[in-house]
């Protein structure tokens, strides 16, 4: 505890970019081509299916390359700790003053902040650099919900979907619900209440529901019916009550293993067979990623993961595409930003080679007609389920608050959940969070 | 008192001081064995549990983090000569400031000394911010010397200092090497200084430390890959994208952070215990 | 005062030179700390935040950000929560270190193997923070291994929650920095010792002295700079705690703020770069810290001239 620096981990980043000057926004000058053209990410994944299918692109390095005369720089930040938003942040405040050479292009976002930027004038309409509404037409709507501005601007585009599905464990629906066939699960999770029944069903049969209360938070609050500030005011939207009342129950009848984190240790245990859970939200990706496929006593290498689509459509994860205002290299950014979301080659290549589900409709809907079978959920086709849902998806309620609120949300409710607060109080708790975030929110009362 | 007891006899004190200290030998060792276990495991292995026993990966994870895209020993060097110079900077010079106070009595000396032991409780980050518009200011960024340069003024480390020339440093040695001759330079660097060798040492040893571990100052200054220091290549890897996040190639990258720092440590160290052994430096 | 007035003429020739060697020092403090805490200050009278990518301010408001501060019980719950932290991890730290170093400083113990026990106790501190918290926190999880050991002993149940329950969660980061800091504390104390003349042992030891007598009456009044730099340091480290609970609970010092401390508390005004009320929480903090520092220095009747 004593001689040391302390390390004030998230001051770090957001200090770098604290006294950056508050610029006001230049109109974008499309005339002349920079001669460097600068890409802001926070991993190489974009970058390795650019270096894949981007044509014409020449690989120098890893942080550089190619196109022509233009030379392409990749400055990647990391996410944690808030660390790409904060770099972000003053790149994009010190545009104006930037030497054109140095000036941010092209820059890459997440849904759960993408209005932060979107909704600035540091972001270019994709109309202005001419992607045009009949190019967008075959993107599923949520993922240009996502990218939309308060006036209704589209700001941004993106190469993938990423519908969720509920993953069940077949032995245990065989086993409780006396068939493992989607549509027989389905009507058991069919909607929250019924949800709710099935969980106390498997409590019966000595199985728990889920893994945690978080893994279907998710599902809820993307199925809210308002925005969580509404003229400068909070408000905690019917379905994220419903999810704490829901959770709490669950919580108390046990029929959830706990409150653990998504991606904990804890977390992870209902993906064997030996602490198996009932059931896992997510997209494609959960299978690669958290599944454990490879590994003996998974469910996924026993090939008993089923899907369905459950209580209510949802999304998780995506990058998008994003052209700063100020670009030099307007002509290039349009073409980049056009191959990785409208030009069906370059999308059928990345759903072959790299496993995306490409935000096209027209394309994944023939995919889906294909025979194609997953191991991991025994011999079921999944991507008619993906495309359903990636259609339901609605997120016209997202606003630039969302990563905050939801988080903290989260975080009080848990202390209500745990038994360590009231309702009442988990939402003073929460509502005194929201005022370090964002001090200009009113608060109910 | 004395006549009623005289403590326990030796031997029962003796086996409790064994019992005690290998328990906390235990206690200090067992993350280490920890650390280890967890870089011979796979990422799956490693998020579905713990283990004590170690697993198989140790070539494949030590393999990808030499192969990855993360410059790892230029993150070696840059931590290596950041942490070195602050710990010789930081070292030398409190020893020169508390010597200034211990040694002279000058104008606005107890002045001095109280005001440095007032900044020692500004904790860092309250400056912080202020100190990041100073780098922007100077064009700094980017560079090593604002994580060198300021561990110049450590006020820590000179009460350190102080409190030891006040215990170990008679002002008589002093007025007899002057009666020699011997200019104040001289006498600071060549009678001082090994005077202090070990408080020097213990300095040395944290300063190094606290540097090599620093996330904090580094993570505001440096951006660029080159530039970077270990622990903030260890965040690099941490935020990694969830199709290549391995948890294995993280404690991997971790154990490959600390094992200079204990090489060190274990170098200087020996100053420490060896002077303890001896007994008295004192003149 | 008498002191100086007696000091020989001679040496006072030599005095300016304390100046000369004072300037690296004050140089660097006044470039690299001074400017960035008046900055700090200076920041703590305005309004001056962020919200996204807009700016809020600076609108001088004099000290209503202080009393902004003030208003809600806040600081005075992230301080106590700080303290008590600090102290149920500095009391076994302290007792410990004093032990171990009465130990090694005792020429009759003759523990076997010393070196090798006075090298291993610093090496949690090569741990980096994070990395120690990541392992701890792998360890006890709800289903970790630490419970399902407790559960196979029969001593529990069902899974106990650690970082749940309020002392519990406190006694973890305690135990941690206890973990990382006692050895930091028994190498400087085995270093003040040093200082200690041996021949003093010695002749307590004809004298017939116990062990207990030796160590209260020699090592401990000898040690006293040494321990009251302890103390302060660990004092000032303590209200700076931080990476500890910061990544145990994930920032969010659960349960219910509990293992929240006062710089994790400035870190959520950072975060929406709040630098008013950022400031002004600094401000108050070096405040704090300034009187109990004091009060430290007081007990233990420091006295700045030698």
């Amino acid at each position: 505890m004593k001689k040391r620096v302390v390390s004030l981990i998230m001051v770090a980043a957001l200090a770098a970019s604290m006294f950056a000057g508050c610029g006001k926004k230049e109109a974008a000058e499309t005339s002349s081509e920079g001669k460097v053209l600068n890409i802001q990410c926070w991993n190489d994944e974009f970058r390795g299916f650019f270096e894949q299918h981007y044509e014409g692109y020449e690989k120098i390095d890893d942080a550089s390359g190619k196109i022509g005369d233009v030379t392409v720089k990749w400055t990647e930040t990391p996410s944690k700790d808030n660390a790409y938003q904060e770099n972000l942040d003053r790149v994009l405040k010190n545009q104006e003053s930037a030497k054109a050479d140095d000036k941010v292009d092209l820059f890459l976002v997440e849904a759960d902040y993408a209005l932060k930027y979107v909704d600035t004038d540091y972001v270019l309409p994709v109309a202005d650099i001419g992607i045009t509404e009949d190019d967008t037409k075959n993107m599923y709507q949520y993922t240009k919900d996502i990218v939309t501005d308060s006036k209704g601007v589209l700001k941004g585009v993106s190469w993938q979907a990423c519908p969720g599905i509920l993953f069940y464990n077949r032995d245990i629906a065989t086993e409780v619900l006396g068939s493992d066939d989607p549509e027989t699960v389905q009507e058991a999770v069919k909607d929250w209440d019924t949800f709710t029944a099935t969980a106390d069903k498997m409590k019966a049969a000595g199985y728990k529901m889920t893994s945690t209360v978080n893994d279907t938070y998710r599902t809820y609050s993307n199925n809210v019916s308002g925005k969580w500030v509404q003229d400068g005011k909070l408000v905690i939207d019917d379905n994220l009550m419903k999810w704490v009342d829901d959770s709490k129950k669950m919580v108390d009848a046990e029929t959830t293993v706990g409150t653990s984190e998504l991606w904990s240790d804890d977390w992870n245990k209902g993906m064997f067979t030996e602490n198996a859970v009932f059931c896992y939200f997510g997209p494609a990706w959960l299978i690669n990623f958290c599944m454990h496929g490879e590994e003996d006593g998974s469910v996924a290498k026993a090939g008993k993961w089923g899907g369905c689509v459950g209580p209510q459509s949802f999304y998780w994860g995506g990058t998008w595409l994003c052209a700063a205002a100020g670009t030099d290299n307007a002509d290039l950014v349009k073409d980049i930003m056009y191959k990785f979301s409208c030009d069906e080659a370059v999308l059928k290549a990345l759903v072959e080679d790299n496993d995306q589900f490409a935000n096209n409709k027209p394309v994944m809907n023939e995919m889906a007609k294909s025979d194609y079978t997953s191991k991991v959920m025994g011999g079921q086709n999944p991507l008619p389920m993906y495309c359903e849902g990636a259609e339901k998806v609605d997120l016209s309620n997202l606003s630039a608050y969302d990563q905050g609120c939801n988080e903290e949300f989260q975080n009080a409710m848990k202390n209500y959940f745990d038994g360590n607060a009231s309702k009442e109080e988990a939402l003073e708790l929460f509502y005194k969070a929201i005022s370090e975030k964002y001090p200009a929110v009113e608060l109910p009362e | 008192m004395e006549t009623k007891r005289k403590g326990f006899n030796i031997k029962t004190r003796r086996t409790i001081a064994y019992i005690v200290l290998i328990l906390l030998t235990i206690m200090c060792l067992f993350w280490f064995w920890v650390l280890f276990v967890n870089t011979t495991r796979t990422h799956s292995q490693i998020t579905t549990g713990f283990s004590a026993i170690p697993g198989t990966n140790f070539m494949n994870n030590w393999k990808s983090i030499m192969d990855g895209q993360l410059p790892v020993w230029t993150g070696l060097f840059n931590s290596f000569f950041v942490a070195t110079a602050s710990a010789v900077l930081t070292t030398y010079f409190s020893s020169m400031t508390a010597y200034a106070i211990h040694a002279y009595r000058f104008k606005g000396r107890k002045f001095i000394a109280t005001y440095i032991l007032m900044i020692m409780m500004i904790p860092t980050q309250v400056t912080a911010l202020g100190f990041l518009e100073l780098i922007d200011k100077m064009g700094l960024d980017n560079s090593f010397i604002p994580l060198i340069v300021p561990a110049i003024a450590s006020p820590i480390t000179y009460f350190y200092m102080k409190q030891y020339l006040q215990s170990s440093m008679p002002l008589s040695i002093i007025e007899a090497a002057r009666i020699d001759g011997a200019g104040e330079f001289k006498i600071f660097n060549t009678i001082v200084l090994p005077i202090i060798k070990p408080a020097i040492a213990v300095q040395a040893i944290f300063g190094f430390v606290a540097s090599w571990n620093n996330y904090f100052t580094p993570a505001l200054v440096l951006h660029s890959n080159e530039k970077k220091t270990l622990p903030l290549l260890i965040a690099t890897l941490r935020s990694a994208d969830y199709l290549k996040f391995d948890m294995g190639k993280v404690y991997m990258l971790i154990l490959f952070s600390i094992m200079p720092v204990v090489v060190v440590y274990l170098i200087l160290s020996r100053q420490i215990v060896e002077g303890v052994a001896v007994g008295s430096v004192k003149g | 005062m008498g002191k100086k007035k007696n000091t020989n003429k001679r040496v006072n020739r030599y005095n300016y030179w304390g100046y000369v060697f004072l300037i690296p020092f004050i140089a660097v403090y006044i470039v690299f700390q001074l400017i960035p805490l008046v900055t700090t200050v200076y920041n703590s009278f305005f309004e001056h935040y962020r919200e996204g990518l807009m700016e809020i301010g600076p609108n001088f408001i004099g000290l209503g950000n202080y009393i902004a501060t003030f208003q809600s019980p806040d600081l005075w719950v992230y301080a106590k929560n700080t303290m008590i932290m600090w102290v149920m991890g500095f009391i076994p730290q302290i007792v410990i270190s004093l032990i171990l170093a009465a130990w090694f400083s005792d020429n009759r113990m003759r523990i076997k193997g010393s070196r090798f026990f006075k090298t291993v106790i610093y090496l949690p501190n090569l741990i980096m923070a994070s990395a120690f918290s990541m392992l701890f926190f792998a360890l006890f999880s709800d289903g970790g291994p630490i419970n399902y050991m407790l559960m196979d002993m029969g001593l529990l149940a069902k899974p106990f929650k650690f970082l749940s329950h309020i002392w519990s969660a406190r006694t973890l980061i305690a135990t941690m920095n206890f973990l990382m800091w006692f050895g930091n504390t028994t190498i400087l104390l085995m270093a003040g010792m040093m200082g200690i003349d041996s021949s003093l042992y010695e002749a307590a030891e004809v004298d017939g002295a116990t062990s207990t007598q030796r160590f209260f009456r020699i090592t401990l009044p000898v040690l006293k700079p040494i321990l009251v730099y302890v103390a302060i340091t660990s004092l000032i480290g303590g209200l700076q705690m931080f990476d500890v609970p910061q990544i145990l609970t994930d920032g969010k010092g659960e349960p219910m703020r509990s293992s929240m401390t006062l710089i994790m508390y400035l870190n959520k005004w950072l975060y929406s770069k709040n630098l008013g009320r950022g400031g002004a929480l600094s401000v108050l903090m070096f405040i704090i810290t300034g009187i109990l520092s004091l009060i430290v220095f007081k007990m233990s009747g420091y006295n700045d001239e030698d």
